[in-house]
């Protein structure tokens, strides 16, 4: 491996992108794709963080995935992000919990995870919110997740929910609708949160947002 | 992917060392460790990282100094068929398939 690979994968991982290394066996010859040029194939091998060969008319080839950590951004220092939080972690995820009101982001609730005392539209444009992170909003309150939302719909996270009744679902689209995103932009959100297992109570409920999540980091949409 | 390793063979090549990285390319049955996982070795024999949770990294440091002299990446063979693997200590029952390069 020449040492300008080792620094462009080395660059990628700073910079939270993934790429990938291609390696033909036959000659030491390698390249590097970057994710936003994979074909399906190679997509695929991305979401489930597949390393392997690939056998072509050339030979064969190793293809090494390089990711960067997941990362789950949770809005609302709130019961439910208690129960997300310990799962998150057991599924690798780095956790950010962002809430503006310092009853709630208190140190005590919420140990072992970065807390932010904040709003929203403050803290997400630094903290970056990209392919490799999950996002979740869970507070109900239109004046925080709402801006929240926003930022995540103009961004590439590849997990969009958003906790709330199927009311309160809608009346949070029809605001998100007029200012100005369209239906397929929205139908990137998911809400009311979480796959359908009848999940009761928080620890459940996390369960089936995780599970969610999931869906979408390895399978897409 | 372990980028702890990949960090420190940046670091042992900004210290001028000879260095070579194994990466497990294949596994098959029950190998110790997923396909990915890296060990990065130096001119002394020191290495850091991991390929079968300690059953052939020996085998593969060997291999690797030699690597470093020749410049040449190879490819090597562990499991169960395999008679001098079976005594390097693959007793998991795996096979793995390990590709070793010169850090140039």
């Amino acid at each position: 491996m020449k040492a300008e690979i080792l620094n462009a994968i080395l660059n990628a991982r700073k910079n939270r992108l993934s790429v990938a290394v291609f390696t033909e066996l036959s000659s030491g010859l390698q390249h590097i794709v970057a994710r936003a040029d994979a074909d399906e194939a190679l997509d695929k091998r991305f979401r489930f963080d597949q390393s392997g060969i690939e056998k072509s008319e050339a030979g064969e080839s190793f293809v090494a995935i390089h990711n960067p950590p997941l990362r789950l951004v949770i809005i609302g220092a709130v019961h439910i992000a208690q129960s997300i939080i310990p799962m998150a972690q057991a599924a690798n995820y780095d956790v950010t919990v962002i809430d503006p009101r310092g009853a709630f982001a208190t140190g005590a609730r919420f140990p072992g995870v970065t807390l932010i005392e904040d709003w929203p539209q403050d803290v997400l444009p630094k903290l970056g919110l990209d392919a490799r992170t999950g996002f979740v909003a869970l507070t109900h309150d239109p004046k925080i997740d709402d801006p929240a939302l926003d930022l995540a719909l103009r961004s590439e996270v590849f997990y969009i929910g958003a906790l709330g009744s199927k009311k309160t679902q809608a009346s949070r689209m029809e605001r998100l609708k007029a200012s100005g995103f369209d239906e397929a932009a929205l139908a990137r959100i998911h809400g009311p949160i979480g796959l359908k297992i009848g999940a009761v109570g928080a620890p459940e409920i996390a369960i089936s947002i995780m599970a969610e999540m999931t869906q979408s980091l390895r399978l897409g949409g | 992917m372990d980028h702890s390793v990949l960090e420190t063979a940046a670091d042992w090549l900004g210290e001028k060392r000879q260095v070579a990285l194994a990466t497990v390319i294949e596994t098959w049955g029950s190998a110790p460790q997923p396909i990915g996982s890296q060990l990065v070795i130096d001119g002394d024999g020191n290495f850091m990282g991991s390929v079968s949770g300690g059953c052939v990294e020996g085998a593969v440091i060997t291999d690797a100094l030699d690597v470093m002299k020749t410049g040449e990446p190879r490819i090597l063979d562990f499991g169960v068929a395999d008679e001098t693997a079976w005594k390097v200590g693959l007793a998991c029952g795996g096979k793995i398939r390990v590709y070793v390069e010169p850090l140039l």
